[in-house]
């Protein structure tokens, strides 16, 4: 996969590739320090999302899941890589470095939903306000058009009727309805693209199954795609047409989410499956085989990064550099030398 | 009960809304001020000097004789002697000049009262400002703006108001001003400066950048509306502290001003008499108590206030 | 099975004081653990499984009113018991291990030198001995000796969830309650934590409560389940039981609302509505405006608590049937 390829002839149904993206963070910024080290956060991560699917980005903290989220509506700015993204035009745009008025424009078809419905929105603005913020820093319409689009949103999203939830503020909702209001936020001005950011990790069972059907329902609907970014594999399975599973800013294995959850071919995602407790008493899982716990990926060696936990590592895995996302038979790509 | 197709509903239901967060907000915070007895006793002082502020400009129109009673060029002929002890004429007697002391009193609460506003006002906007600015856009801009902020905060205020004042002529608006500066470009830019790091990193913040939202949107929106309370509070503090600089540099003689309680116990130095309070209490006790009961009072109200913005110092 | 309770709580009630009245964090619950028996309570956020915790323990907040009920703890009711006379239980009868892992741990002092004071602070003996028996808890734990002399923030989360774990084992509790233990952690941590915890319960014959909102951990972890909903125990029984066969639909709507990565991807149920507000819970079953199995009955009056088979459930109309002895 390289990027110059990717322009000139276009999957068409691809609305937004990541190409070979990195995030590099400087570990400590000294002035006169000239052997600065490096976090590789994102390491050099390529996938494509189609038109109205949704990618499932799996992963512990700290694997670098949520920067990628984030490079790809450019909330960060990527160190390395390409965004590309299919414009109104029909053409792949890289918006990585974007700026002004460009980004500004590629804000409309972008957007992103959050973790915490507590602290996503403006605790001292209306419902109102913050649904209608993109549509009034955007200059999209007048008051009443605004005020006409939000109520429409609100019902979208199942705050009925919004005249009861418009002139609210954040505190007086619940978990579950504030995080409909932040989704009705990111869905006002029509984007064809959004990621979604852990959106039901911090809200109660009994709400989360709701979320989950708002957020399929809408993305059949309206025809959008979701980067939904998860640690948790149960709801990736239920949200996702296919997974990516990320270890220490790689990743590690993509495929059809059943299929992988099925038949993990990556050691890390074996591990990472095999640890998940299941709701039933009579089940016997098998032992999570790797040992020790996530490192940060501060100047990482040339070799693969799960070569220190991993159950089959050997030597050619030490002395060899990390391996490249390969089909492994079946649409099933995946990081690993013995795999 | 607004509707919801109407053209109307949205701005008057827009504007209802914020006015009952408005209203609401400020029924809990006085509620938490109202527990907190400091504070009501520091807002009873302040309330009484308001009064006596207020009420100068009336009795010199109506009771008294501006010949007599002018803070500054009045003189009392009706006494024999200056300075003469507190009777019903001269309730707090007069001093070495043969002014009303009352009347200076009175006169001076007024410009107290305004020259603390005024730099409170200044070190709350500068405050406010270099905080939310720094906290932001970090990197080169908030190096900037925090080594500029130890340049104040090193400067001890009181030498450098001297040798100001030696340069130029400074009056109440320019102390105002510099006592601002100093302390919203230093201690106070650096205190709203944390507290807006804590706002910056909330994920509403890069929602609005994901919706397109500039630079001067996201502080103006977002990040000085969460600073407000805090600078509120700071506002008390500098309060106190523009007070008590004035009359510090009254008392050296160093300010350029007509009248102010700490010209007034510098007149009664310079006449000799500030050494013996016990027979002439009447020319230090209302100036110096004066100046430490509005600065206590600005100061309980601030420390009052303290508790219903950190909720941490709240006592259950 | 011969009935040997080590804590046996009964009617327990406990309000917390606000300005806008009274809020029933916990009301009227009542259960038993076994010596060596693991209790789950698993219920969603604000249904008092956290209130119940800090109330076993008597570590309640200022406004904490305990209405009523007593908790008996290996035949002693603590209720009536000072603070001073509840600390000689505290960590020797009865500890416990909180969620927020790095709020337990002082961050000045060593690891190893807390668990040597609070050991110290609960037997007479000497030095030597208690970093004897730090070692062994550490070796107990899975975690490094070399970790004793560090500070926490040089631990890993895991790590940090392992000392704490080693801190509540140190006196040798006959229960430990441990709230959300691995909540903040990542799944192959957490599962290792999870393992090692059950072997240790399992080696000493402890008890454990087991404080979760994950339906899938309590299953693993626990021998005994108790559903709380809205400050009430609506459902108590055998694990394997209450997951094989829910009574209250409450708690058939968790498990159906549960997403497994395993066995086949069934569609998730939907419960509408909200938990209630506890300063103001509905009448009757609290559980009545959200079941689909209500009747007028459960909006008037509050159902009783009925034996049916190994499981007791708080519901006018029992989802599955089970006879009665």
């Amino acid at each position: 996969m390289n990027g110059s390829s990717g322009i000139s002839n276009p999957p068409s149904r691809t609305l937004i590739s990541a190409v070979n993206l990195s995030k590099l963070y400087p570990v400590s910024e000294g002035w006169f320090r000239r052997d600065r080290s490096f976090i590789h956060a994102v390491d050099g991560v390529s996938f494509d999302l189609a038109r109205g699917e949704t990618l499932g980005l799996v992963g512990e903290s700290g694997c670098g899941k949520t920067t990628t989220g984030r490079m790809l509506v450019r909330l960060t700015e990527p160190t390395d890589g390409q965004v590309l993204f299919n414009n109104e035009s029909g053409d792949l745009e890289d918006i990585a470095h974007l700026k002004g008025a460009p980004l500004k424009n590629f804000r409309r078809r972008a957007q992103m939903v959050f973790q915490d419905p507590y602290e996503s929105m403006n605790p001292r603005r209306t419902i109102f306000d913050t649904v209608a913020e993109p549509l009034h820093v955007q200059k999209i319409g007048d008051h009443s058009e605004r005020f006409e689009r939000v109520s429409e949103t609100l019902s979208m999203v199942g705050l009925t009727p919004p005249s009861s939830f418009l002139f609210r503020f954040p505190h007086e909702l619940s978990g579950g309805q504030r995080q409909r209001a932040a989704i009705a936020r990111a869905l006002v001005m029509n984007p064809s693209f959004v990621v979604a950011d852990e959106p039901t990790s911090m809200l109660d069972i009994s709400i989360r199954t709701g979320i989950m059907q708002l957020m399929g329902e809408l993305a059949d609907q309206l025809g959008i795609s979701y980067l939904y970014i998860t640690h948790d594999l149960a709801v990736a399975r239920y949200m996702c047409s296919r997974i990516a599973v990320m270890y220490l800013g790689k990743i590690v294995e993509m495929g059809e989410t059943e299929e992988v959850l099925r038949n993990p071919v990556h050691p890390y995602t074996k591990a990472l499956l095999s640890a998940v407790p299941v709701p039933d008493p009579g089940a016997d899982r098998e032992p999570v085989t790797i040992k020790g716990s996530v490192s940060v990926p501060v100047d990482p060696l040339p070799r693969c990064r799960f070569y220190d936990r991993c159950p089959i590592a050997d030597d050619f895995c030490r002395d060899n550099d990390h391996p490249p996302l390969e089909d492994k038979g079946a649409g099933r790509l995946a990081a690993c030398h013995k795999a | 009960m607004s509707t919801v197709n109407t053209q109307h509903a949205a701005p008057t239901g827009l504007w209802r809304a914020r006015l009952r967060l408005a209203s609401q907000s400020l029924r809990e915070s006085w509620q938490l001020f109202a527990r907190t007895r400091i504070g009501i006793i520091g807002l009873t002082i302040i309330g009484l000097y308001a009064l006596l502020a207020l009420a100068h400009p009336i009795l010199m129109n109506t009771v008294w004789e501006p010949r007599t009673y002018d803070p500054v060029v009045g003189y009392a002929f009706d006494e024999t002697q200056q300075p003469a002890p507190p009777s019903l004429k001269h309730l707090l007697g007069t001093d070495p000049l043969g002014r009303d002391i009352l009347s200076q009193l009175m006169f001076s609460a007024r410009s107290e009262f305004l020259l603390g506003l005024l730099a409170a006002t200044v070190t709350v906007v500068i405050g406010t400002a270099v905080g939310a600015i720094a906290a932001y856009f970090g990197g080169w801009v908030d190096t900037l703006l925090m080594r500029l902020a130890d340049i104040m905060i090193m400067m001890p205020a009181i030498s450098v108001l001297i040798v100001l004042s030696a340069l130029i002529g400074v009056e109440h608006f320019e102390l105002a001003l510099i006592i601002g500066i100093l302390s919203g470009f230093g201690a106070t830019g650096v205190v709203l400066k944390s507290q807006a790091l804590s706002v910056v990193v909330k994920p509403y913040i890069d929602a609005a950048r994901a919706a397109g939202g500039g630079h001067f949107h996201i502080i103006l929106i977002h990040i000085v509306p969460n600073l407000l309370p805090l600078s509120f509070l700071y506002m008390m503090f500098t309060v106190t502290s523009a007070i008590f600089s004035e009359a510090v540099l009254s008392f050296l003689g160093l300010l350029d001003v007509r009248m102010s309680w700490g010209l007034m116990i510098h007149t009664t130095e310079s006449a000799g008499y500030l050494l013996q309070v016990t027979d002439f209490w009447w020319l230090i006790f209302p100036a110096s108590l004066s100046i430490t009961l509005l600065c206590s009072a600005f100061y309980l109200v601030g420390r009052s206030l303290d508790e219903v913005v950190n909720p941490r110092l709240r006592s259950r | 099975m011969t009935s040997d309770p080590v804590l046996v709580v009964e009617d327990l009630t406990m309000h917390y004081a606000t300005r806008a009245g009274p809020v029933r964090a916990v009301d009227g619950v009542s259960f038993s653990v076994e010596r060596g028996q693991s209790l789950g309570l698993v219920g969603e956020s604000g249904c008092g499984k956290s209130s119940i915790a800090m109330t076993l323990l008597k570590l309640l907040p200022d406004n904490a009113r305990l209405v009523s009920g007593s908790i008996t703890l290996n035949g002693v009711d603590v209720v009536p018991l000072s603070e001073n006379q509840m600390r000689e239980h505290r960590w020797d009868r009865i500890s416990m291990v909180f969620q927020a892992a790095m709020n337990s741990l002082d961050p000045v002092y060593r690891v190893g030198d807390q668990i040597i004071e609070a050991l110290e602070a609960h037997s007479a003996s000497a030095p030597r001995d208690a970093m004897e028996r730090v070692r062994e808890l550490f070796d107990l734990v899975s975690l490094d000796p070399s970790y004793i002399r560090r500070y926490p923030h040089e631990y890993s989360g895991g790590m940090r969830q392992r000392a704490i774990i080693a801190m509540a084992l140190a006196c040798e509790p006959d229960i430990i309650v441990a709230d959300e233990p691995t909540t903040a952690l990542d799944v192959i941590v957490q599962d290792h934590i999870l393992r090692e915890m059950q072997a240790i319960q399992r080696a000493l014959n402890m008890s454990m409560i087991y404080i979760s909102h994950d339906m899938a951990v309590i299953a693993e972890v626990c021998d005994v389940v108790g559903v709380m909903y809205a400050g009430k125990l609506v459902e108590f029984g055998p694990t394997a039981e209450v997951y094989a066969r829910p009574i209250h639909p409450y708690t058939k709507a968790l498990m159906s609302a549960f997403p497994s990565v395993r066995g086949e991807k069934h569609d998730l149920a939907t419960l509408p509505g909200e938990p209630p507000d506890l300063l103001d819970p509905p009448s009757g079953c609290a559980f009545h405006p959200r079941c689909a199995y209500a009747t007028d009955e459960c909006r008037t009056s509050i159902p009783p608590t009925a034996k049916h088979g190994d499981q007791w459930a708080t519901c006018w109309n029992p989802v599955a049937d089970v006879d009665s002895e």
